[in-house]
């Protein structure tokens, strides 16, 4: 399934997130004009393409910046910067999750993550007794007031220029002030050596953060290699209910791979919303309200491993259940 | 008014100095086979990893980081006691106020050595100075602590120096051998007590002990801030710099009376540290655990009253799961001490003693209640994570340095009373100096 989704997936990205990322591919690798010459940039592959004043036209792949692009390798001091002119968002829809769980099977085989460490959690939500319960999926909130980087003593954890916060797995001491710093639990430490090695060749970048490193501190980093490349953060392509919406602010722009949207019409007429906002945090990640929606609750719980059930054992939702049974 | 004379007091506190009996050893080994096997705990986390203790991602921090704050507090109340005590020129201080300031420095020694073991790469701790970050309250508190150290070690030789001297002067009379008359001639650095060296001497002691106790205080804040510039609940509160500093004293107290109760049996000092110490002590301790029990009270009653989401939680938390430690530590570890103190008839040397004991323990317990509940109680409720891991119990690792760390403690109290007298020869001699006016002149230069 992964497969076919995966294709079509990747045009709508181009639709979607397209026009931007030529103008970063330009700032980039500054290729645009001569890369003609390059033999390797596929030459002559058409993609379709939004105009300003609205039209679908088909113009060179290459000519957007669009054609196929190589993995580049980005230091660490590169990291640090942000990709130009970018400001990410990301939108998850509550109404659609069902805890399908493939958002962090993908973020884990991504990140190369041993089984015990989650970069996004699904949280079963039930604000108070008498509201409803919903899936609550939970990755790195890329906040602009970040408490994170700002308690960080060596700048091992830092916020870039696009909204990202990274983690430089060679600088972290791993004293987890962050991870006391962070209202959201979004960050989690390797206890024991994860026993994943480089592979030979590859070279250490914060925006990949493979091979993970033991007594460092980890966590989401809304995947920069795959969005240099113009495609989806992990979570987002994995999804099969296109629960998570990315995309760029200053575009006003976010898709979940099979529909596009502007970011400011979709938090206007669905509500959306940020989790504790009132700490003041500003959170890059929105939240629509889980209402009309697709499954119900229950569904969450379809299919689960025994291991991964019990983690729910002391949602609220579940124990109102046991009573009642 | 003073009756002592140096001659006198060095004869009677040589023994003290003379070499360590089988005791001492049979205790030397002891602490040495806890330091040992606090090693082996060290050895197994270093090859293993952090996962042989009992933090998790939820509770990142734990008995390391309680054992940090309580021997930093004490070290902290021995710097403010201290400086205190001499400023103030309090005639009792004399017996008591070497002690108090070993208690500084040997307690400041052993307190940050705890970091090193909760931070997961301590391979890079040179980073904090390689790629230093001012805006991070770690930073703060490196700057602090080493500035601290500095100033308390400082401290701690001026008020040796005199005593040095002495002891190098009357090295015949003792019978000493030579090392140690080598290291008391290098360490007295050629004092001689000419009026100029002791006119410096006093001045650079009376600057010192201002000083260590204003950084005694920012320090101790700084430490509390750690928790206090962060958002969860029960560590985001503005009481929590004079509170911390509030809790140091009373610990430090505890500690320099337990300690006083030991050296008293020890060396046979009743002569010197008598019944009036404990209960001068005593009061102090009270004084400062009616404050300590103010502030703690104040800052659970506006959480629990207000019942915000969240201090809801934390305070259900402690009242449910850790409902006997809460009670010891915040009312017991209060009320106890205090009525020992409050009554005369209750005031006898081993009550006191008993009641600073209970301090000292509740006030670990204290810390310990600071940090692990709140941390069990973050804003995302803790779900998707293995069950295991929800709940914090220090591990056998956890437990083996703790006590390596006291262990350690110990040890070094026992070399530093066989290299100095635990009574300062050089204030028992020095008379009564309330009616001295040069003495408050110096003191307003």
């Amino acid at each position: 399934m992964a497969g076919n989704k995966g294709s079509s997936r990747r045009k709508f990205l181009r639709l979607g997130i397209g026009l931007g990322a030529a103008s970063v591919a330009g700032a980039m690798s500054g290729k645009l004009l001569a890369s003609d010459e390059n033999p390797e940039t596929g030459k002559g592959e058409k993609v379709k393409v939004l105009t300003t004043d609205g039209k679908l036209i088909e113009i060179d792949a290459e000519q957007v910046g669009l054609a196929k692009k190589k993995d580049v390798y980005i230091s660490r001091e590169e990291a640090r910067k942000g990709i130009p002119n970018r400001k990410f968002v990301m939108v998850i829809d509550l109404a659609k999750c069902r805890n399908a769980r493939k958002c962090v099977e993908a973020c884990q085989e991504g990140h190369k993550l041993p089984k015990d460490h989650e970069w996004i959690k699904l949280y079963m939500m039930q604000d108070s007794a008498d509201s409803a319960p919903y899936w609550f999926p939970k990755p790195c909130f890329h906040c602009d007031n970040p408490l994170c980087a700002s308690v960080c003593p060596v700048g091992a954890t830092y916020k870039r220029s696009d909204g990202i916060v990274l983690v430089d797995s060679e600088r972290c001491i791993g004293c987890k002030f962050c991870m006391t710093g962070c209202p959201y639990s979004a960050r989690v430490f390797h206890w024991r050596d994860p026993e994943v090695k480089a592979e030979p060749g590859s070279m250490y970048s914060p925006e990949l953060n493979v091979p993970p490193l033991e007594g460092t501190v980890g966590k989401c980093v809304f995947c920069p290699d795959k969005l240099r490349k113009g495609q989806l953060p992990r979570c987002a392509e994995a999804c099969p209910m296109g629960v998570i919406y990315f995309g760029d602010l200053m575009e006003d722009v976010v898709t979940n791979g099979t529909e596009t949207v502007r970011f400011s019409e979709l938090i206007r007429d669905r509500a959306g919303y940020r989790h504790l906002e009132h700490l003041g945090t500003e959170p890059s990640v929105y939240y629509l309200p889980p209402v009309t929606r697709l499954f119900p609750v229950d569904r969450g719980y379809d299919g689960l491993e025994p291991e991964i059930k019990d983690r729910y054992n002391k949602a609220p939702y579940i124990i109102k259940k046991r009573k009642k049974q | 008014m003073s009756t002592y004379t140096t001659e006198g007091l060095l004869t009677e506190f040589a023994p003290q100095l003379a070499r360590p009996n089988r005791l001492w050893y049979a205790w030397a080994v002891f602490f040495l086979l806890l330091f040992v096997f606090g090693m082996f705990g060290l050895y197994t986390q270093l090859t293993q990893g952090h996962v042989v203790t009992g933090m998790r991602d939820n509770v990142v921090w734990g008995i390391y980081i309680v054992n940090f704050i309580f021997f930093m507090g004490v070290s902290y109340a021995g710097a403010l006691i201290s400086g205190v005590l001499h400023l103030f020129k309090t005639s009792w201080r004399k017996p008591i106020i070497r002690l108090s300031e070993l208690l500084t420095v040997v307690s400041l020694m052993i307190g940050p050595v705890f970091i090193l073991f909760c931070v997961g790469r301590f391979e890079r701790i040179p980073y904090l100075v390689i790629h230093p970050r001012i805006q991070s309250p770690i930073m703060w508190d490196v700057i602090a602590i080493s500035t601290d150290l500095v100033g308390c070690i400082i401290f701690l030789y001026l008020s040796f120096l005199e005593d040095m001297a002495h002891l190098r002067d009357n090295a015949v009379a003792l019978k000493m051998s030579q090392w140690r008359i080598n290291l008391y001639k290098y360490l007295a650095i050629g004092y001689t007590g000419t009026p100029v060296q002791q006119k410096l001497l006093k001045f650079s002691r009376n600057v010192m002990a201002s000083m260590i106790i204003a950084i005694a205080i920012i320090v101790y804040s700084v430490l509390a801030w750690i928790f206090g510039v962060t958002l969860q609940p029960g560590w985001h509160s503005t009481i929590f710099g004079p509170y911390f500093v509030i809790a140091a004293v009373y610990s430090g107290t505890g500690t320099l009376i337990i300690l006083m109760w030991i050296y008293r049996r020890l060396y046979h000092l009743e002569n010197y540290i008598k019944k009036q110490h404990f209960v001068n002590v005593g009061v102090l301790l009270f004084i400062v655990g009616a404050f300590y029990g103010y502030f703690t009270f104040s800052d659970y009653l506006t959480k629990w009253y207000g019942s915000a989401r969240m201090d809801k939680l934390l305070i259900d938390k402690l009242f449910r799961e850790y409902y006997w430690l809460f009670i010891f530590s915040n009312y017991i570890g209060v009320i106890l001490p205090m009525i020992i103190i409050a009554f005369p008839r209750l005031r006898t040397i081993n009550n006191i003693s008993f009641g600073a004991l209970i301090t000292i323990l509740a006030l670990w317990v204290n810390r310990y209640l600071i940090v692990v509940p709140t941390l069990e109680t973050p804003y995302m409720p803790i779900q998707d994570t293995r069950m295991a891991w929800v709940n914090y119990t220090g591990t056998w690792v956890e437990w083996s340095l703790t006590l390596a760390g006291i262990a350690v403690f110990c040890l070094l109290f026992m070399i530093a009373s066989k290299l100095v007298p635990i009574i300062a020869v050089s204030e028992m001699v020095e008379p009564d100096v309330h009616k001295n006016k040069e003495d408050v002149e110096i003191l307003l230069d």
